[in-house]
Parts: C-alpha cells; sequence; structure tokens
C-alpha cells in the first residue's frame, strides 16, 4: 500500500479546507491505509487547545483531531519552526504530536509515496 | 500509464482549466484517465447551473463535455457537494429539495474514492486553486 502524507497548512477558521484535509485523513484510517498527518504554517493552529469556535458560529474541530488515533492515523507531525515563529509551546496543543525539524521534513516527504496539501 | 487527477480548485480558477488541458493531453498521449476525483470548491465544476456571460469560456461545460464524450470515472465528493448545493436527484429527494444539478456522466461519491484512486494509479496529479 502506498503511504500518504497530507500536510495541513490552513488556519483552523480561514474556510473548509482544515476540516476537508481532516476528513481524508479519517477516511483513509477507516480503509486502514497508511496516512500520516503534518502540521505547518498556519495550520499549527488547528492544534492548539481551548479555542471557542462556537463564537464564529463553527464547529470545533476536536472531534476530528481526536478521532485520528481512533481511526489508527498515529503518525502525527508538527512543524516545530512553525510554532516558535508563532510563539506557541508544543504543550498548549490539544493532540500528542511529534514534533519534527525542517530537515526531518524533509525526510517525512522522502519516506511517504504521496503528498497531498489542500 | 494509468493517471488519476484530482481538483479542488474552484471553475473561476485557472487551476481548473489547466488540469482539463492537462487531462485532455494524458489521452492524447495514450494515456488512461483512471478517475477524476472532484474535491472542495471544484464540485461546482460538475453543476450543471453554473451561467457565464456570453463572451467568455465556460469550463464547468467544458469538463462536462470531456467526461461525457471521453466516458469518464468522475466522482464527485458527496460531503464536499453537499455543503455546496451540488446535489443529484437521490441527494435533492433525500434532503427535500426541489432541484438537482448533477451534471450527466458525474458520480457524488465518498472520499474512500480518492485514497482507492490514489492507490491504484501510476500518477496522481492534484490540481489545486489559491485558497
Amino acid at each position: 500500500m502506498k503511504s500518504l502524507l497530507l500536510i495541513a497548512s490552513h488556519a483552523p477558521w480561514s474556510g473548509l479546507a482544515a476540516r476537508e484535509t481532516l476528513d481524508i485523513a479519517l477516511a483513509g484510517g477507516a480503509f486502514d491505509l497508511p496516512v500520516s498527518m503534518l502540521w505547518q504554517g498556519e495550520g499549527v493552529y488547528q492544534l492548539l487547545a481551548g479555542q471557542q469556535p462556537d463564537i464564529l458560529q463553527q464547529k470545533n474541530l476536536q472531534s476530528q483531531l481526536s478521532g485520528l488515533p481512533l481511526f489508527g492515523i498515529e503518525q502525527l507531525y508538527v512543524c516545530s519552526e512553525s510554532l516558535q515563529q508563532r510563539n506557541l509551546l508544543p504543550e498548549q496543543l490539544a493532540l500528542e504530536v511529534q514534533l519534527v525539524s525542517k530537515s526531518e521534513i524533509r525526510q517525512l516527504l522522502a519516506t511517504h509515496a504521496q503528498t497531498l496539501v489542500l | 500509464m494509468q493517471f488519476t487527477l484530482i481538483l479542488s480548485s474552484s471553475p473561476q480558477d485557472p487551476a481548473s482549466r489547466r488540469a482539463l488541458c492537462f487531462a485532455r493531453a494524458v489521452i492524447a498521449a495514450g494515456h488512461q484517465l483512471q478517475r477524476i476525483f472532484f474535491y472542495q470548491d471544484a464540485v461546482h465544476l460538475a453543476s450543471r447551473l453554473l451561467v457565464v456571460p456570453q463572451d467568455e469560456q465556460d469550463l464547468a461545460a467544458q469538463w462536462q463535455e470531456f467526461v461525457r464524450e471521453n466516458r469518464l470515472d468522475a466522482v464527485v465528493c458527496i460531503a464536499a457537494a453537499l455543503r455546496r448545493g451540488v446535489l443529484d436527484e437521490a441527494e435533492a429527494r433525500r434532503y427535500e429539495k426541489d432541484a438537482d444539478n448533477l451534471a450527466a456522466g458525474f458520480e457524488l461519491s465518498g472520499l474512500g474514492q480518492l485514497h482507492e484512486a490514489m492507490q491504484s494509479a501510476n500518477r496522481v496529479v492534484h490540481f489545486k486553486g489559491d485558497a
């Protein structure tokens, strides 16, 4: 089976892209496919704990995020440089993810058969 | 070579035109287009209800004609389509809407179809918009 690296690079409430990227991951998990996820750029805000999307009449991403491990999607990565640039600490994230450097991201890109960025 | 194309760009986005040019080139070169998957705003390309000014190109109509003429496997993500008001007859009935607009030759289905096509193709090419 071909492995897929999904890159989430959209801010959580900037439209449907965050949700529709997670939907692809969850569908892959439902079919037992090897799917990994990497959050980078504005996408790291998707992981931030304690958000109040109800103020924007939006649904929390939390149910989708916590569904990832339940669907067998356990290779979860976040770009550490993107966190630093936004003054975010790993402790502030709502999901257990692995911090990766730029060179580790290059490795992720090289070791996955396919990459998809919405 | 077996190609799968993924479109996520809107009908107004140049990426949707590039995708059509690419798809035509794939067929012209003797390769197979095993599936075209329409996601995000690209679901609008499958709508029969787009109207463009007479002196502009109707890209949705061109895509629909291309799919029909080549009898392609054109799958539109059902969740993305419903959110954006692209419905076939069955979904219009299910959600009690008074019209449907999915063009002939297109099928509403789930993201499993995207994964299946990505697994089985030799080449997957994604045309994404500016969003």
